[in-house]
């Protein structure tokens, strides 16, 4: 897979793609079909695992040809020792655990930079949805609130918030509009994807 | 094929000759970079897949997987299936004459270890010449062969497939394996190994040594869906009978199982094997370090288990690749919601399936083609 062909089925990986040095050690968690890692090992030369727990996903990734490996990441990543990646991907999957704290401080644990991105719930249309009184349903919150696998809400705020009570330099933080172009004017009312590149503090967090 | 060079096990005893009985499938390319070993697992054999034609009906043990157009494809791959050392189809076994003495080996056949299987192997391998397979592949004792494989001739396979197995038995493995042992050794039919000459099996011993295995190869919920408490001729008595004989479906089925089990295998080829499970732990030799062990493997991994296996349950395989991504190899792990227990590994399952068959097109893919459409 090349950068345009990554561009055009998903226009945010193509953004995050250019943090991601060439030749590293990449670990995917909720690595879904494979795309990402696909265009990193082929077009970047990068190594590394995708984690992914959805069976009809986990063949996708296989398919690819990517190594993946069939897990819960709600469990954590335990499997994996202390920095042993350069960069822990975690794109859009963190709204969807149970246990957000635990596993952001576990990707920054096995990783020395992480990137993470989430749908933004302070985009306009959904603040819109929500003034008129219903849930937002949008391209990057796709579902009813009844059947939707996103179980946690955050805004770009939100998130530099856990970000720092996690012990986390944010290194760079950006918005990305729909068609995955980078918003810098109101990003947290103007952005649908929130994108982090964090790494731990050189000192650990003060503890409350 | 017959092997004159002798053969050091790790025991320290050696086989002074032996045969290995192999079947293939397919056609090895010009460059002999299409070959793929498949390992048995306990009571099954070269005859891998597919019918003889004077035996329509014995079909080999893993055919749903290996065959043309399965996922494990002999239209393209060269497959070899082969009998292990002191197995009962063939290849030397205890049921052989000892050279040194002219009658069956009997209880004198050398323990083997996996690592013993997978020198021999090795042999039949030069003799074919094949220095490196695309891969080699097994389920339960048979991934243990494959794992073993990737330990000790790291550069003479570039694919491990490792299904439904273990690093090392459990304490609870080893202990299911003792009870088979010894309803067999107390069986009086055994004779100390030695049956052969007195004209008699120990069917006893094996049936029940049979009947226990079987209860670990399923899982409780799929004896439960399949038997659950239902009474053998439930159509013409629904009471129970007052005795000790056949009650319950399962025992019917257990017992049929165990029956037809002791028709076909040897007595000693089953303390063997099972001994050979048990001493299987690669990381012994670094202090347990099961990272250590792996660490000079080059092949690329693909780790599958199922979920209801508690026999060799997901968290074994899980070991394996984790110590895996410790040093860096490549490694896919499939962990397969079935619900059948041990045995999920031989059968069918669409996403098992689809996984190994998307494997083997990464390797297929990753084969040199020019020279193999050539071929």
């Amino acid at each position: 897979m090349n950068f345009q062909e990554l561009s055009s089925v998903r226009p945010d990986l193509a953004f995050i793609a250019h943090w991601v040095a060439a030749r590293s050690h990449v670990l995917d968690v909720g690595c879904g079909d494979g795309a990402m890692m696909h265009y990193l090992q082929t077009d970047k030369a990068c190594s590394g695992y995708g984690i992914e727990i959805a069976d009809d996903k986990l063949l996708e990734s296989a398919r690819r040809g990517i190594n993946v490996i069939q897990q819960d990441m709600e469990k954590g990543l335990a499997i994996f020792g202390d920095n042993s990646f350069d960069t822990v991907l975690c794109l859009q999957s963190l709204q969807m655990m149970q246990n957000v704290e635990a596993l952001l401080r576990d990707i920054v644990r096995v990783g020395a930079e992480a990137i993470v991105s989430f749908p933004n719930f302070a985009y306009w249309p959904h603040r819109v949805a929500l003034a008129r009184g219903r849930m937002p349903v949008s391209k990057t919150l796709p579902y009813q609130w009844y059947d939707t696998p996103n179980v946690r809400c955050a805004t770009i705020f939100d998130f530099e918030e856990l970000a720092d009570e996690c012990g986390l330099e944010v290194l760079e933080r950006v918005a990305l509009a729909e068609g995955g172009r980078p918003v810098s004017f109101l990003p947290n009312l103007r952005g649908s994807v929130a994108v982090f590149r964090l790494r731990r503090k050189e000192r650990p967090a003060t503890r409350p | 094929m017959h092997f004159a060079e002798p053969l050091r096990l790790q025991s320290g005893a050696q086989l002074a000759d032996y045969t290995l009985m192999y079947e293939t499938y397919g056609v090895l390319n010009a460059d002999k970079s299409n070959a793929v070993l498949v390992c048995h697992a306990l009571n099954a054999s070269h005859h891998v897949a597919g019918v003889y034609a004077d035996e329509p009906k014995k079909v080999g043990w893993w055919d749903n997987m290996v065959g043309p157009g399965k996922p494990l494809d002999t239209d393209r791959f060269f497959v070899i299936g082969v009998n292990n050392l002191g197995s009962c189809f063939g290849s030397t076994g205890p049921m052989h004459a000892n050279p040194a003495t002219g009658t069956p080996y009997g209880a004198a056949f050398p323990v083997m270890t996996v690592e013993d299987w997978v020198a021999s192997q090795a042999r039949l391998a030069d003799a074919l010449g094949i220095d490196q397979f695309a891969a080699v592949m097994g389920g339960s004792l048979g991934g243990m062969q494959a794992l073993a494989w990737s330990i000790m001739y790291p550069l003479r396979l570039r694919n491990c497939v490792v299904i439904a197995s273990t690093p090392k038995l459990t304490a609870q493995n080893i202990a299911f394996n003792d009870v088979a042992r010894q309803a067999i050794l107390s069986d009086p039919h055994y004779h100390g190994g030695d049956f052969y000459a007195h004209g008699v099996v120990p069917k006893n011993g094996l049936r029940v040594a049979r009947m226990v295995g079987h209860i670990t190869y399923l899982s409780d919920d799929d004896m439960a869906e399949k038997f659950g408490r239902k009474l053998r001729n439930a159509a013409e008595s629904n009471d129970y009978k007052f005795d000790f004989g056949i009650d319950f479906e399962i025992e019917s089925y257990l017992r049929y199982q165990g029956d037809k089990f002791s028709e076909y295998f040897d007595a000693n080829t089953y303390l063997l094997i099972t001994k050979a499970l048990d001493y299987f732990d690669p990381a012994r030799a670094c202090d347990g370090d099961l990272e250590r062990a792996l660490a000079d493997t080059r092949a690329d991994f693909f780790i599958a288990s199922f979920t209801t296996d508690w026999r060799f349950s997901p968290e074994r395989s899980r070991e394996i690749v984790e110590a895996l991504v410790c040093n860096r190899r490549c490694v896919s792990y499939a962990e397969i919601d079935a619900p059948h227990g041990h045995d999920a590994f031989l059968l069918d399952d669409a996403r098992y399936m689809n996984m190994v068959r998307a494997w083997y097109q990464r390797i297929w893919d990753g084969l040199d083609r020019t020279t193999t459409e050539n071929a």
